[in-house]
Parts: structure tokens; C-alpha cells; sequence
């Protein structure tokens, strides 16, 4: 089933065809999102109405963990079975991921101050979440960092997979380490301990963050993928019959700047 | 108004609460603008690269 789907022709046809009804819905979730989070939520009975801070915070804390869940698994197939389009997939979700890991630490700078009284503290779920952030932008450098791109994309799968070891230590960071931060209160064993009128607009929004990672996985995939073609093109184009040869090597030369 | 003024003030938590979400959508904004751009560059130079070597495929 998966290697259905996993033919790069037959993903760009699909991905073609999602593309559209991905990007509006995205819209749509996330502005029914901001409008129950913003507006429709009650103030919390304790926090006020700082609590609407948590409406991007845990959703991108949850897009941050399983951003990088995506890129491991991705950069596990990409080693073991050599599919071309595992590849993308791990070097395209990477900056996504990265984006909702500094959207959470910012998040929750600003909702740290006037609840903790602190911006920042160096216990174990923020420095967990920070050198989550950190195995982004390594695994992002050294993919870009190699001339030959499959070279890259197998140093950085390594880095991913290792870097998988964080992923447990920051969900249960809140219960082996005493911190300020407070223990998972949704994905819990048992009832979630928040009330439904936050609930609601926290898995909306949830919601509205998972649709955007996906449309913009799709488009980064998409943008490689021609990036990719138009390269073979060019190589390909080398050797030409001689009285065409000029031309094809002026425009190919002509090009770079623009394929970049 | 001031029913307007009191929203905007977040109950005294405004320099807060907008600042989030403002740098959440300025963050995930600039990377989706950035990534549509990409993408629709990577669309045009592959058009042109085909159309110029489109013949002699």
C-alpha cells in the first residue's frame, strides 16, 4: 500500500490533485481555530487570559514531536529500502518542524513570564524541546551540507534516527524530572484533566496545525522533486549532436540562478 | 470601544498573548509564503528548461 503510493509519478499526479483542498481547508480549520481559541474560549479560572497562549503552544509542541517522528521514520526508510521519495519527504519535513519547534519554545517564553516569572529555566522539558530544536537545524545543515545530495541525505538520516532518543525523554520529561512545566493533561492515561470549552478549541487548532504540515510537506516535496528533475535535465543535455549542442549548453548555463 | 479596548487588553495580558501569536503567524507565514515561492520557481525553470530542450526529447 505504501509503495503505491510511494512511486514518485504517481505522487506527484496524487499530491497534484490534494494540493488545492489541503491548502483551503488548512485555512479554514485554522481560522474556525483562532476564532474559538481567541474569542469563543473562556479565561482560565486561575491564568486569565494568558490560558489563550496554550492554543499555539501545544499544538505546535505536538507538531514539533511529531515533525520529527516523520523525518526519523522517513530517514529510516530512506536507508534501509533506498526509496527516492523517503528522502524528500525527511529533507522537506525538516524546516517544518523545525518552524513549530521555535514557534513552541517563543510560545512559551511569553506564557512563562507571567505565570513562572521567568522567560526561560534550564530544566529537563525546555532543554529537551531546545536540543530538539537544535537536531533540526543539525539534520537541515548537514543534508545541505554535502555536494553530492545523496551523501547528505544519508548523514543526516543517521543524525535523525538518533536523534530519536530525545523524543521520550521530552514527552516524560514533566514526570521524571521535577520542573516548572505542568504534566500532559490530553494525552494522558485516563480522562483528560481540561475542561471541554478548552479542549475543543485546543484539538481545533491541533487540527488546523496538522493540515498545515501537511500542505506545506506536499509543496516542499513537490518543489524538490522539480528541483531534482530539472537537474537530470540539465545533466542529461550534455551530450548532444554537435550542431545543437551550442544552444542546449547556453540555456542550461543561463539557467542556474534561476533553478536554485 | 472600551468593550473593544477591554478584549485587546487580555485582562492585562496583552504584551503577552499578542506577541504569541503574532510570531506564530509571522513564523509559520513566512514559511509558508517561503515554501509556495519556492515551489512556483521550481515549477517555471522546469517549463522553461523542458521547453528549450523539449524538441530534441
Amino acid at each position: 500500500m505504501i509503495s503505491r503510493f510511494a512511486n514518485p509519478a504517481r505522487f506527484i499526479r496524487i499530491s497534484a490533485a490534494v494540493l488545492p483542498w489541503c491548502s483551503w481547508l488548512t485555512l479554514l480549520v485554522i481560522a474556525a481555530g483562532l476564532y474559538l481559541a481567541l474569542i469563543a474560549a473562556p479565561p482560565d479560572y486561575q491564568q486569565g487570559e494568558a490560558v489563550r497562549i496554550m492554543y499555539v503552544h501545544v499544538p505546535a509542541a505536538w507538531m514539533a514531536l511529531n515533525g520529527y517522528l516523520f523525518v526519523a521514520v522517513a530517514s529510516g526508510v530512506a536507508l534501509v529500502w533506498r526509496h527516492p521519495l523517503a528522502e524528500v519527504a525527511a529533507r522537506s519535513a525538516a524546516p517544518i518542524g523545525a518552524a513549530f519547534t521555535f514557534v513552541c519554545l517563543t510560545t512559551g517564553s511569553l506564557w512563562g513570564r507571567p505565570m513562572w516569572g521567568t522567560w526561560w529555566v534550564w530544566d529537563a522539558r525546555l532543554t529537551s524541546v531546545l536540543v530538539l530544536f537544535f537536531l533540526y537545524l543539525g539534520y537541515i545543515a548537514l543534508v545541505n551540507g554535502f555536494d553530492d545530495p545523496a551523501r547528505g541525505g544519508r548523514a543526516g538520516s543517521v543524525l535523525a534516527l538518533v536523534g530519536v532518543v530525545n523524543l521520550p525523554i521530552i514527552k516524560f520529561s514533566v514526570d521524571w524530572w521535577n520542573t516548572l512545566h505542568q504534566p500532559a493533561s490530553v494525552l494522558r492515561f485516563g480522562k483528560p484533566t481540561i475542561a471541554l470549552s478548552m479542549l475543543v478549541p485546543l484539538l481545533v487548532m491541533a487540527l488546523g496545525f496538522m493540515l498545515l504540515f501537511l500542505t506545506l510537506l506536499l509543496l516542499r516535496m513537490r518543489a524538490e522533486l522539480n528541483q531534482r528533475k530539472a537537474l537530470a535535465l540539465r545533466l542529461n543535455s550534455r551530450p548532444l549532436p554537435a550542431p545543437t549542442r551550442p544552444r542546449a549548453e547556453a540555456a542550461a548555463s543561463a539557467r542556474p540562478a534561476a533553478l536554485r | 470601544m472600551s468593550a473593544l479596548g477591554a478584549y485587546f487588553a487580555m485582562g492585562g495580558y496583552a504584551v503577552f498573548v499578542w506577541p504569541a501569536y503574532a510570531l506564530s503567524a509571522a513564523v509559520l507565514g513566512g514559511l509558508a509564503l517561503f515554501s509556495w515561492r519556492r515551489y512556483r520557481d521550481s515549477v517555471r525553470s522546469l517549463e522553461m528548461l523542458q521547453r528549450q530542450l523539449g524538441p530534441r526529447r
